[in-house]
């Protein structure tokens, strides 16, 4: 059996991290495959229930990144987001979801080579804790009837 | 205290400048219950003893009770704090409610108005007990694996009565979250991703907000300690962004620290 | 003719046992944490004592609050549709009450009146009660004035009772429960002249069935609902707690292009129970909800399908997290 290759969503917002990782790719940096990058407006909007759905569906990890303290695009999205990452996280925790496979991130505009070193530095990260199939088998389509159907 | 109580529904029933008295009366058995007085000679129906701890606030937003007219509402410690934080969330104006507030040691409080509700919560900050504490030490204690199997035990519970939500007064969206279907942010039915994520989204929409009465484990008929949760971002708050009756994340500090972003 | 053995105490665990190693799942209550709900047993030796009722009813075992109906696969323009996997091997449910055992037949009268629901069909043909009666009761108990009691055989395959010596009088009612009877003969002795009633608990009648149907209909437009209804809260407590409520909700859930059509539990509480897709609600008020509650159970369900929507286990008004208790307000209605 190949290697456990983990499969990522990467919540980014438009202004910075999306921009950032769109500087990765035109610097020719290379990064691990695995990430989808999901682009929205700000860190503000990235709702905490698109973290739920993203293992629910079957993510193994999960990025979270945007513009670094006081650049937000819209002033205060970011700081906003913070405080709600503060305590979600902790949430999390507490209720024994596995927050080693969230990662929160600032990437800037300009900071194409800050984005491939988390992408990459993540993603070894998830690789290594395996398949998080103890969320996603929680939902009625199971991980092992999804690789069933599978092809 | 009762007799104090009954005494101010009265005057306020009979002035008319109330048309409602939301408070406490015997129940059946040896429940308490809440009574809806609306006539000044019912007012010796209202009680007050250490049965008397529903949060009466969730019938402030209540559409049959506002039919009535102008409330007064009889407003211990996590009444006021909720009401409180309703006025912040404009549910109700200046005018619009009476409280009839007591303090933690017994006596009439005059809130005559939403700002000395607001100066008398931050006057009484929200503070969790030490017992409360021990417990929430005790989860984390445990290794991530207990914690999630002991949710999961907990959750597995779980009928999806929306009894801890019905309860809540902070919880008075017309439509919520996991009504909305399009997109279906939430699994409707009582299995176990759908208990999780009702549980999980419940606590998350109620950061900040939660005025710790207990109101949800109360209700709960399969007795999930919900309280936790709440307890845990109450703690979380209180520690990150400093105490403040305000509502935290809606706020925010530029210097707020966290040691997680990379 | 009601067949009566006699089971010694230390049997029933012989019995469980007995089951468990043919492959039949054995439900009972179980008592954790305060709450005691029906839980697959391994021995009669894990089952709660000493409790009125449970928290919830056996409705979780025959009913779920959440079974897969059937899986479906979309493709471009098609949708493939597969059963739901086979299910799991008969059960037999230890520790019924007797006003339970009663629901079963309101759930029957729903779902295989009619229309023959399979699903449903399915799990009551493969499950066998054993009752087991009332030597308590507490002040949220009015089995008797809804034409049960705290030993009614009906709806049970087999009731046990507690008798002296902690043995139990074993009544086989029906071909099922002369069934499992057979898969243990040597358990089951002849009983002797024990006196079943000396052990029931005293349920006092508290209002005529009968009068308050009759009053029903005439109260409808009554002022009853809104006082009674003004402290609901609109949870779905009472409806998740009864035996014998029986709407459901189905929800498809989707992941990619396969999906599970399943159904859930719902109540007539909430307010988007009525809700139309145009926005209008013909139940826009908690007073209509309440009234719909009560009038279902002791209207409608009598009128329509010839029997009474409620068994009077109390539950609803135990777990009601506002007191609404619904044994004084039949008995206000019936005052009226």
């Amino acid at each position: 059996m190949a290697e456990f290759e983990p499969k990522v969503i990467a919540f980014v917002c438009n202004w910075c991290t999306y921009t950032g990782a769109d500087l990765t790719g035109t610097s020719r940096i290379k990064h691990a495959s695995n990430v989808r990058i999901i682009r929205l407006p700000c860190t503000g909007r990235i709702d905490f229930m698109l973290l739920m759905k993203a293992f629910a569906k079957g993510a193994d990890g999960i990025i979270v990144s945007g513009c670094h303290p006081n650049d937000c695009h819209y002033t205060s999205g970011n700081f906003h987001a913070r405080r709600r990452w503060i305590v979600y996280r902790s949430l999390l925790n507490f209720m024994g979801v596995d927050i080693r496979r969230i990662i929160f991130s600032w990437v800037s505009a300009a900071e194409g080579a800050k984005w491939a070193e988390v992408v990459n530095t993540a993603v070894n990260e998830f690789r290594a804790l395996g398949p998080y199939d103890e969320y996603k088998n929680l939902a009625p389509i199971r991980a092992n009837w999804r690789t069933e159907h599978a092809g | 205290m009762q007799d104090k109580i009954r005494q101010k529904a009265r005057e306020l029933l009979s002035s008319g400048a109330v048309k409602v008295v939301i408070g406490y009366g015997e129940g059946t058995g040896s429940r308490v219950r809440a009574l809806f007085i609306q006539r000044p000679e019912d007012a010796d129906r209202l009680i007050m003893d250490e049965r008397c701890v529903q949060n009466l606030a969730v019938y402030l937003t209540k559409h049959e009770v506002r039919a009535i007219g102008k409330p007064a509402i009889v407003a211990k410690m996590p009444v006021i704090r909720s009401i409180n934080h309703l006025a912040y969330e404009e549910q109700f104006n200046e005018g619009d409610i009476a409280v009839i507030g007591i303090s933690d040691s017994d006596e009439l409080v005059d809130l005559p108005d939403l700002t000395s509700v607001r100066e008398y919560a931050a006057k009484n900050p929200l503070l969790l007990t030490a017992e409360e504490r021990a417990e929430l030490d005790k989860l984390e204690t445990m290794t991530r694996e207990e914690r999630w199997n002991y949710w999961l035990e907990e959750l597995s519970n779980c009928i999806k009565c929306y009894a801890c939500r019905a309860s809540c007064p902070m919880c008075y969206c017309p439509r919520c979250t996991v009504e909305v279907n399009q997109p279906q942010w939430i699994s409707v039915p009582a299995h176990e991703i759908g208990n999780v994520e009702w549980h999980i989204m419940r606590a998350m929409h109620l950061a900040g907000r939660c005025v710790n009465c207990g109101e949800c484990t109360r209700a709960c008929p399969v007795k999930i300690p919900l309280r936790l949760l709440n307890q845990r971002i109450i703690a979380d708050i209180a520690v990150n962004f400093g105490q403040s009756e305000d509502y935290a994340l809606a706020a925010f500090n530029p210097n707020d620290k966290e040691d997680f972003i990379r | 003719m009601i067949d009566k053995k006699l089971l010694q105490k230390g049997s029933l665990d012989e019995l469980v046992k007995k089951l468990k190693s043919g492959g039949t799942r054995v439900f009972a209550p179980v008592e954790k944490g305060g709450k005691v709900l029906f839980d697959e047993v391994d021995s009669a030796a894990a089952m709660a004592r000493d409790y009125v009722q449970t928290t919830l009813s056996a409705k979780d075992v025959i009913l779920p609050r959440c079974e897969e109906m059937m899986r479906f696969t979309t493709g471009q323009g098609t949708v493939t549709m597969e059963k739901a996997p086979d299910l799991p091997p008969p059960a037999v449910v230890l520790g019924v009450r007797p006003c339970d055992a009663r629901s079963i037949a309101v759930v029957n009268a729903v779902y295989l009146k009619d229309y023959n629901d399979a699903l449903y069909k399915s799990k009551i043909d493969n499950t066998t009660i054993v009752g087991i009666s009332c030597a308590k009761c507490d002040e949220y108990c009015f089995c008797t004035s809804v034409n049960g009691s705290p030993g009614d055989t009906e709806g049970s395959d087999i009731l046990l009772t507690e008798v002296d010596g902690g043995n139990y009088l074993a009544e086989i009612v029906t071909e099922k429960g002369k069934a499992l009877a057979a898969m243990a003969p040597e358990l089951f002795t002849a009983a002797g002249s024990e006196d079943k009633a000396k052990h029931l608990a005293d349920v006092k009648v508290q209002f005529d069935l009968k009068a308050v149907e009759k009053k029903l209909p005439g109260v409808f437009d009554g002022e009853v609902w809104i006082t009674q209804s003004l402290r609901c809260i609109g949870c779905g407590t009472c409806s998740y707690v009864c035996p014998a409520c029986t709407c459901f909700d189905i929800q498809d859930e989707t992941d990619g292009n396969r999906g599970v059509r399943l159904r859930c539990w719902d109540s007539c509480g909430f307010g988007q129970f009525t809700l139309h897709t145009s926005g209008h609600n013909p139940r826009e008020v908690q007073s209509q909800r309440w009234r719909q509650r009560i009038m279902h159970k002791f209207s409608y369900q009598p009128d329509q399908l010839q029997v009474t929507g409620c068994v009077g286990c109390g539950r609803c008004s135990r777990a009601c997290p506002v007191d609404m208790n619904i044994l004084q307000h039949i008995k206000d209605i019936e005052a009226q």
